[in-house]
């Protein structure tokens, strides 16, 4: 494509339903104002 | 939904149903905006006085091709899935364990009230850390990794009792298959040798509390008889860091109205050899002193810039440093899932209090209305639990036409309730800068993936 370069990013997938084994988003440094984008998916099954 | 902006010489549109991110000349930019109102027609029409006819038509058959692809303009495919989120599982994988009521530094501006949490002084027991533990475990499911935070106040200040329920989560986790996770996060006070020996043989992460130049630390973070940690603390953290090897860490600072130029603070901490910083903007009453305000909200922007820059270029020459909000993993990030569910407090993660009571998260700790219940007896308070279930980012009006609301899954409910009194509404400013640190993270994997072109 001449006009638009897309990266590469994760598919956004409703089937697998969540493994749940993340990090809690508040847990790591911020304790005031969460968001989820800078968490790794620990789905050691994908 | 789309979401197009200009920042460092890129121009850049986000999908936010997909997530795709996409880098666009300044045709693609235009034709991208204008296609959901017009027709192709008409968007040539629009255009034709400044771009030949063909250019708009192979950029609209390139919109075309991605639309196809499920990577531009994408439906939103995800809200029925988030109001299953009541029925979803009771499943608690995180705890912040609050083995120290108390504090050895005054710092005003303290959300915890200098550890008190608004209440009595106090120390977590061995017994209700061990009970504690023992609920988290029970109430994990099949969740391997389970979280627990040593927060306060000052966790050092109950030292003993920490290094005692670490080595009783260890002596229970192989037969109960679960790997134990724990996060220090301290004032530095009380660090010590012995302190940055056993957190770095236990603690997955630790969490090291500084503001940035000496100043600006000083004004705040300082003890009972009024005087600045910075002296005595830096040092003990230089050691720390190093001494983390590949361990994560953080360094912690706030930011508040009286320092909105908080990157000379991060810079500050850079050169103090520190490489993974995390800076938050101030929690407090909008009438305090010290609350940012819509006067500061531009050179915060400019700031959160500033810093996305300057990261590029020392990455480039290579002495980088991490900044926590701007650590996006866009090819194995989140999944959908974690996206939509919200941050976890109330139902995945909760606060235990030195006496065994359960809150949704340490922000609600004091509140005695948030009490979920205690470790004795588990959550008790099922409709309060149900609440926070459904705190995910469709259940919040405010976010229904957010660009950002799949980056931050509907943000802190802890602030949204100090904000505006209900765990469902948003923290507006807080909102406003969340989506200005994506715009942010995201041109800078850009940047990094694009090298050749602007910086």
């Amino acid at each position: 494509m001449k006009h638009i370069i897309t990266l590469d990013t994760r598919e956004m997938n409703e089937a697998n339903g969540g493994c749940g084994e993340c990090q809690t988003s508040c847990q790591s440094a911020c304790k005031t104002s969460c968001g989820v984008a800078n968490q790794k998916c620990e789905n050691t099954a994908e | 939904m789309i979401h197009q902006y200009k920042l460092n010489g890129y121009n850049i549109v986000l999908d936010v149903f997909s997530g795709s991110v996409h880098v666009v000349d300044d045709l693609g930019y235009e034709v991208i905006a204008l296609y959901e109102k017009n027709t192709p027609e008409e968007i040539v029409k629009n255009l034709a006085d400044r771009y030949p006819e063909s250019e708009i038509r192979d950029c609209l058959s390139d919109v075309e091709e991605l639309k196809s692809a499920g990577k531009l303009f994408t439906e939103d495919r995800f809200k029925p899935i988030s109001f299953d989120f009541k029925k979803r599982s009771n499943v608690i994988k995180a705890l912040c364990l609050h083995v120290a009521h108390t504090c050895n530094l005054n710092c005003s501006y303290c959300f915890a009230s200098q550890g008190k949490y608004n209440g009595e002084r106090a120390i977590m027991s061995f017994e209700v850390g061990r009970r504690a533990l023992d609920f988290l475990v029970e109430n994990s499911g099949k969740r391997r990794n389970l979280e627990v935070d040593f927060f306060g106040g000052e966790p050092l200040m109950n030292w003993q009792v920490v290094k005692d329920l670490v080595a009783y989560a260890r002596s229970i986790e192989k037969e109960k298959n679960k790997n134990f996770r724990f996060t220090l996060t301290t004032n530095g006070v009380l660090v010590d040798d012995e302190v940055i020996e056993f957190a770095n043989r236990e603690m997955s992460n630790v969490v090291m509390s500084i503001d940035g130049r000496k100043e600006v630390h000083d004004r705040f973070r300082v003890d009972y008889a009024g005087k600045g940690s910075y002296d005595n603390i830096i040092p003990k953290f230089q050691k720390f860091a190093e001494a983390r090897g590949d361990r994560s860490y953080y360094v912690r600072g706030t930011y508040t109205h009286l320092n909105t130029d908080f990157t000379e603070d991060l810079f500050h901490l850079a050169d103090l050899g520190f490489t993974e910083l995390s800076m938050e903007p101030v929690v407090t009453a909008p009438d305090d002193p010290v609350a940012l305000t819509e006067e500061d909200f531009p050179k915060l922007c400019e700031q959160y810039e500033i810093l996305a820059k300057d990261m590029l270029r020392r990455k480039k020459d290579g002495k980088p440093i991490t900044f926590y909000h701007y650590m996006i993993d866009l090819s194995h990030g989140p999944c959908i899932y974690k996206r939509i569910s919200g941050c976890g407090s109330g139902t995945e993660y909760l606060a235990v209090t030195p006496w065994g009571d359960l809150y949704p998260c340490h922000q609600f700790v004091g509140d005695e209305k948030y009490k979920m219940g205690d470790i004795w007896q588990g959550v008790t308070n099922t409709e309060l639990r149900d609440e926070f279930k459904l705190t995910n980012v469709y259940a919040r009006p405010d976010c229904e036409n957010c660009w950002a609301k799949l980056y931050c899954s509907g943000g802190c409910a802890a602030n949204a309730y100090h904000a505006t009194g209900d765990i469902r509404g948003v923290y507006e400013y807080g909102c406003r800068l969340f989506k200005k640190r994506m715009e942010c993270a995201i041109m800078m994997q850009v940047a990094e993936n694009m090298p050749s072109s602007a910086e």
